[in-house]
């Protein structure tokens, strides 16, 4: 074995080769079957996909940062079930380009946040934590309902998404700046958004103030559509055959 | 430096940079059409090539280089690597330290976005870890390459692209947190753009390196190449699949990953695991095989040692990422293979240690009165020591306990400073007299007062982030008679202030070493060149081969 090695140290690419071999074993093992067998994540036909505006929140979410503090994975454990909901499932991250499950808990976990607060507790929280939660360690992000949200190019992003594997329908590409206003303003004509994004679309103004789209209405409603995309987690598991 | 660069090489260089200034023209004017964050890049890659070009223009008709320059090795890209990896160190600590106050006083800061949280901590992360961290290891490997080679580099223009363009790209990462561009992925958050431009900076630097490995006079490759090697291609492997994504357009800095969910999971955390293993290890390895037997002036332990450490190191570490997604959504049998692969793992890491302590038998009188090769002894311990701590976290049922919490946060930092941070001192404080051309360095005992500040600095944050994090995690899942769960999470989120607060004062330490170090290195390259100057261009001496 180290007669072979002696050799080896002294051909650069034999040892450039024998590198990129031993180190290509582990990661191809244990992540191309991830891709093959099929129940890696569960199936949910009644998935929902993020709407423009909520994407365009998570968008924001991820340009500050906050899955640096929060987590949106709840694991198997008891206490974190008791905590906060239903472990998570694979299927509930389906469409997560890229996933945010974090790795810290500086805040609570977020994966079920949906519905938990108003809208105006969350805008209240966000401008700042401390009005609400007055140990809270957690930063200020007042300038959110200032900055208007830029919806203009949200059909590429749907089709970039739609590239990638998630069900985005060419009328969703094309309505997407109008569906992310929609959505933000109760008052105008939301029925072909309701027709595109299902029933459930929660569609009000997130920030409390109806005559903009700002980024807050964004985030908020990115928040409170957390966990809700996907009710498998709730129901009791398939038996098995 | 300039004069040390042939005509043609002047040429070269040129033409890359006005290359590259139109492509920043090209990005300004896409971004600013759409308003998108991309503007700014253009403008900073546009000024930063016309920087350099006035640069290069400045010194373009200075006389070529003589022939004379052939016998000896190339440092000037070394020189200029130690000095910026230095300024990126300070740059990193000090957005460390100032994320890590605020976690104790959250309202120490501007009312702006672009100085929140979430937007400074990956500036600090990026900031060390590629700032600090790979500066010194591009450095010190240029000049490790040559010395165990025996062969100067093939050509003055390469090592220069490799240096200037890594640190385009961590410019580009940095400025992109404090504008909002970012992909999320912890450890390989800039965008698309950027991911492609190091992607040509490292095939480049591979190629140099492999052509200075051709031109050796050495019949066998030195060990602390094998790591070198090891690290510049196992990093291009991650960095491309982890990075693969669709832009949402060209003209805009978002993109969306490839992969989505659990395999987005599985990728992310296979690539920071091993963004760990060969940026953070295999690299800072090579570095330690190389300035600490040279340091000591003893050959290493063992050359068995060192060959079941290297490869026990390569093979193992790729099948252990799936230990940060302990019962997560990851298919369990992920989840033990990453467990026991992770618990392997120790024998290789401790090995590795083992033969740098072990180095220092019949030396210990060394470590003693040098604070240089303290810091490469010390670096020794914490790496035993955080490779120990890290196969324990990866078994599932402590970990249970310790993902999320900041115990995750002691052992990263038991790593990176204890480790990464202190063989990256000990070596450049051996390598700056060397590269200078200096008898030692300016105050040994700055060099002493910057040992015990970083050690201190480090002890006092682990310490505080073992106890934060372990009460952290028993406050989230103790339960009371009744059955309930005893603490909310604000109960936790309080209790954490005392630690957050000697943390911070521990990290100031630890800054505050790092500027005495700069200060130090300054003042050697002021100062004259003494008559008994040291150098290390002597051919490897045989003696620090391997023993066998
Ligand atoms: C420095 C870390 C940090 C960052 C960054 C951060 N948070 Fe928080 N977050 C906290 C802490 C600590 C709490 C618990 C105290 C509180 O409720 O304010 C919290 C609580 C929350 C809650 C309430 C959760 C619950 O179940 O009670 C929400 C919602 C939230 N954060 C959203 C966000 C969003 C959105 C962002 C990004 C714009 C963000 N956070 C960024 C630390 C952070
Ligand atoms: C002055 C010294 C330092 C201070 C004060 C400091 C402080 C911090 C703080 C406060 C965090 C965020 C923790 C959290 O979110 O809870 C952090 C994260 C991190 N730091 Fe440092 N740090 C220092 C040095 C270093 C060095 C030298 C390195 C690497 C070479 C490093 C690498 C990291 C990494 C990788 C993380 C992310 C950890 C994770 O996500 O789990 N740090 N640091
Ligand atoms: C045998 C070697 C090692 C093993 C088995 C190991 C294992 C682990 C484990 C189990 C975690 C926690 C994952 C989680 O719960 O989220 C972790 C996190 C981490 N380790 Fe190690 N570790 C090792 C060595 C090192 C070294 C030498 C460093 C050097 C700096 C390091 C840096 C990190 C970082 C940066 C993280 C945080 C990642 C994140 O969550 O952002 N590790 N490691």
């Amino acid at each position: 074995m180290f007669g072979t090695h002696y050799r080896i140290e002294r051909k650069s690419i034999m040892l450039a080769v024998a590198i990129m071999v031993v180190a290509s074993i582990g990661g191809l093992i244990e992540i191309a079957p991830l891709f093959t067998i099929d129940d890696t994540v569960e199936s949910d036909p009644k998935m929902r996909v993020y709407t423009p505006l909520e994407l365009a929140g998570r968008n924001i979410y991820i340009r500050e940062g906050c899955y640096a503090c929060h987590s949106q994975m709840i694991r198997t454990l008891q206490d974190e079930v008791e905590r906060y909901g239903p472990y998570s499932l694979a299927v509930e991250s389906k469409y997560d380009h890229p996933m945010l499950w974090g790795s810290k808990r500086t805040g609570p976990d977020l994966a079920r946040l949906g519905g938990k607060y108003s809208d105006q507790w969350h805008t209240a929280h966000l401008k700042n934590p401390r009005d609400v939660v007055p140990q809270s360690i957690m930063p200020r992000y007042n300038w959110l309902s200032e900055s208007q949200l830029q919806t203009k190019y949200l059909g590429d992003d749907l089709r970039a998404l739609r590239a990638v594997g998630v069900p985005y329908t060419d009328a969703m590409i094309e309505n997407a700046t109008a569906d992310a206003v929609a959505q933000a303003s109760p008052d105008d004509d939301t029925a072909g958004l309701v027709k595109r994004y299902g029933e459930a679309t929660q569609i009000r103004s997130f920030d409390g103030d109806k005559g903009t789209v700002s980024e807050m209405d964004a985030l908020v409603a990115y928040l409170q559509v957390l966990g809700k995309l996907s009710d498998a987690a709730h129901q009791p598991p398939a038996p098995t055959k | 430096m300039v004069s040390g660069l042939t005509i043609s090489e002047r040429q070269r260089s040129m033409a890359v940079l006005i290359v590259l200034a139109v492509i920043g023209l090209v990005m300004a004017a896409a971004g600013a059409n759409r308003a998108d964050p991309m503007q700014a890049h253009g403008f900073l890659v546009l000024l930063f090539s016309l920087g350099v070009l006035c640069f290069v223009l400045n010194g373009y008709f200075e006389p070529e280089p003589s022939a004379t320059r052939l016998t000896s090795y190339y440092d000037d890209p070394s020189k200029a690597g130690i000095v910026i990896a230095m300024l990126w160190a300070v740059f990193g600590m000090f957005i460390g330290d100032w994320v890590a106050w605020l976690l104790a006083f959250p309202d120490m800061t501007f009312d702006a976005a672009w100085s929140s949280f979430g937007r400074l901590r990956p500036a600090h992360t990026t900031g060390v870890i590629f700032g600090f961290g790979g500066n010194a290891l591009i450095a010190t490997s240029f000049h490790v390459m040559q010395r165990t080679s025996r062969a100067r580099l093939p050509d003055q223009f390469s090592p220069w692209f490799v240096l200037i363009g890594y640190n385009l790209f961590c410019l580009l990462a940095v400025s992109g947190y404090f504008l909002g561009i970012t992909q999320s992925k912890e450890y390989a958050e800039p965008e698309w753009y950027a991911d492609i431009w190091l992607v040509i900076v490292w095939v480049t630097y591979l190629v140099l390196y492999l052509r200075t490995l051709a031109r050796r006079k050495e019949p066998h490759i030195y060990v602390a190449n094998w790591y070198y090697l090891a690290f510049i291609l196992v990093v291009a492997i991650l960095h491309v699949v982890n990075n693969l994504a669709v832009p949402a357009s060209f003209a805009g800095a978002k993109s969306y990953s490839l992969f989505s969910g659990v395999q987005d999971a599985m990728t992310q955390w296979w690539y920071g695991h091993n963004a760990v293993a060969f940026f953070l290890t295999a690299g800072f390895l090579g570095m330690m095989y190389y300035y600490l037997p040279k340091r000591a002036g003893r050959p290493i332990y063992s050359y068995r040692m060192s060959i079941i450490g290297f490869w026990g190191i390569t093979f193992f570490y790729m099948w252990a990422g799936s230990h940060h997604l302990h019962y997560t959504a990851l298919p369990q049998w992920v989840q033990t293979l990453g467990m026991t692969f992770s618990v392997m793992l120790l024998v290789p890491s401790w090995i590795a240690a083992a033969n740098a302590l072990l180095t220092l038998n019949g030396a210990w009188d060394k470590v003693r009165d040098d604070a240089t090769l303290r810091f490469m002894m010390m670096a020794a311990i914490f790496y035993g020591l955080s490779t120990f701590e890290g196969s324990f976290m990866a078994i599932r049922s402590v970990n249970a306990l310790s993902h999320y919490t900041d115990w995750t946060i002691g052992h990263v930092h038991a790593g990176a400073m204890g480790w990464v941070a202190l063989i990256t001192f000990g070596s450049i404080y051996a390598v700056v007299p060397w590269l200078w051309k200096r008898e030692r360095m300016y105050s040994p005992v700055l060099v002493e007062a910057h040992f015990w500040l970083a050690l201190a600095g480090t002890l006092i944050y682990v310490f505080a982030m073992w106890n934060s994090g372990i009460i952290q995690g028993l406050m989230w899942r103790t339960y009371n008679d009744s059955g309930t769960l005893t603490y909310s999470f604000l109960d936790s989120m309080v209790a954490m202030h005392p630690y957050y607060v000697a943390r911070a004062i521990g990290g100031l330490l630890f800054l505050i070493g790092a500027i005495v170090g700069c200060y130090n290195i300054w003042m050697t390259i002021r100062r004259p060149s003494g008559a008994s100057a040291l150098t290390d261009d002597a051919l490897l001496p045989a003696n620090l081969q391997p023993a066998e």
